[in-house]
């Protein structure tokens, strides 16, 4: 009986594990937790920033002198370069946003 | 040392232990990095130990730098990570990948995992360094991943030689350079995928590795899992993680992550007066030298008297020859004992048996390879932030 129930046990996880062998990876990353600072149109800024990256990639970024010429030049370069699709006239906003806030 | 089982042990354990622990947010505690703006969440992701956290989407982590006082190998859940895009291959499927050979070959290719384990294995340690490693110190500061020194790690690396693929494929003459692709790309088809290139002669050196083992597990997934391109001696950018597609061609690719990313000036130490840009550029590529005091963190409160120190030191391939220390600023230096030679594309140990007087203290140290380079007193500079090799220094107390 009790030879019986092990042998039961072991089937059981061969086959949960079994079954996870031929399984993808299945990753799980941890939530997001960074947030962007309240500032002037932040729904502006999270619905264009947010869609290819994280707050932090924003919220990491050094504390410049000329707060203004670096994030346009940001924001320039995620249009450009990336080819985020913002509209003209967020781009004043959100880099107003950027200079005002980090 | 490896088979079939383990790696899908590896992968089934992953996805069970996920499955039984929902990942969380998981925001341990919080680390400060010593420059402006510095602070960062301590993070905990599947295969990992707690990371120092610079992104989540895509994840980069930094590895604490603690950890490379614990040995010249890294371990795999203390490697640091580091993604472009955020559409990462969260779901493949190690039975399904399929690495593809093609362009100017023969031969085309289509091979399973198990046909690149079928093959003989190779295994070299080396050194894998972020190009944008210690890009926080900069001053003036730049746009960029803002990492301390922790974006390094050095890992036994197991595989087959790149040569050995591209032999059973069947380069045709006039070929110049291969390029390669992993699973992770853009979220927007408008963001250049992540394509990197090396030249023909570089691809086919039989040091560049395919590996799928990584000091003797599975690559953990964000390190590239299952099979990641291993470039001795080259920044990181280039060992392009799940790599599933390899094309040879007959021209300098001119993708953006080539032709106008991942540049360093074209100009005496690759070095440029701060704040100021290049005429001309180069893709970056070898290591500069580098050393670090591992044992004593910078700040340190020491007992006076003796005391050993110790830490690593690396390059781009040519190996370390010594590394000095000095205990008084750099006015006088001592040199270190070199520990285990495990090939010149790996950290090297060294320690060194100090006595220290009460009062304030500058250690620094300087590595010298074999090939002659040492490393600057003052910082060089180019504009992305890349190979920083400065003389680093830790200023302890003594009491």
């Amino acid at each position: 009986m009790q030879r019986t129930v092990f042998l039961a046990i072991t089937l059981a996880l061969a086959a949960v594990v079994g079954s996870a062998l031929a399984a993808p990876v299945n990753y799980k990353t941890p939530d997001e937790v960074a947030a962007f600072k309240p500032g002037p149109n932040l729904e502006v800024v999270q619905g264009n920033c947010s869609a290819c990256h994280s707050a932090d990639y924003i919220n990491t970024q050094p504390p410049m002198k000329d707060k203004k010429a670096f994030w346009q030049a940001e924001v320039t370069k995620m249009m450009k370069v990336y080819g985020a699709p913002i509209d003209d006239a967020d781009v004043g906003k959100i880099v107003d946003y950027l200079a005002a806030t980090y | 040392m490896f088979d079939r089982r383990d790696l899908l042990k590896g992968a089934g354990l992953a996805a069970v232990a996920t499955a039984l622990n929902p990942a969380k947010a998981l925001a341990l505690d919080t680390v400060t990095l010593p420059f402006a703006n510095g602070e960062r969440p301590l993070v905990k992701y599947p295969q990992k130990r707690p990371m120092i956290g610079l992104t989540s989407r895509p994840p980069q982590l930094e590895t604490p730098f603690a950890v490379f006082n614990d040995g010249p190998i890294t371990p795999n859940n203390a490697f640091f990570v580091r993604y472009h895009l955020s559409d990462l291959p969260y779901n493949l499927d190690p039975d399904k990948f399929t690495l593809e050979v093609k362009g100017k070959v023969d031969k085309p290719l289509k091979l399973s995992l198990k046909d690149i384990r079928k093959m003989k294995a190779t295994e070299i340690v080396a050194v894998n360094q972020c190009s944008g490693n210690s890009r926080g110190f900069l001053d003036p500061r730049v746009a960029g991943g803002q990492l301390a020194n922790g974006a390094m790690g050095n890992a036994r690396w197991r595989g087959v030689p790149l040569k050995a693929v591209l032999a059973m494929a069947g380069v045709q003459s006039g070929a110049k350079q291969v390029t390669f692709n992993g699973m992770d790309g853009p979220v927007s088809d408008k963001t250049p995928d992540f394509v990197k290139a090396l030249d023909i002669d570089h691809a086919n050196d039989g040091e560049v590795m395919l590996a799928y083992g990584m000091n003797g597990e599975d690559l953990p997934f964000l390190n590239g899992f299952p099979l990641r391109l291993i470039v001795p001696g080259y920044f990181g950018t280039y060992w392009v993680k799940h790599v599933n597609e390899i094309t040879v061609v007959d021209n300098v690719y001119d993708g953006f992550w080539m032709k106008s990313a991942y540049r360093i000036p074209d100009t005496p130490n690759n070095a440029v007066e701060p704040g100021t840009a290049p005429k001309a550029t180069i893709p970056i590529n070898r290591f500069t030298i580098r050393s670090f005091i591992t044992s004593v963190p910078d700040g340190a409160k020491l007992k006076a008297g003796g005391t050993t120190l110790r830490g690593i030191a690396f390059d781009g391939g040519k190996g370390i020859k010594e590394v000095a220390v000095s205990t008084d600023g750099g006015k006088t230096w001592t040199n270190a004992k070199l520990g285990k030679d495990l090939g010149k594309y790996s950290f090297r140990e060294w320690t060194l048996p100090v006595k220290l007087a009460a009062g304030s203290h500058e250690l620094k140290v300087r590595a010298t390879g074999n090939g002659g380079e040492t490393q600057p007193d003052t910082p060089r500079w180019n504009p992305a932030g890349y190979l920083r090799n400065v003389v680093e220094t830790v200023r302890v107390t003594v009491a």
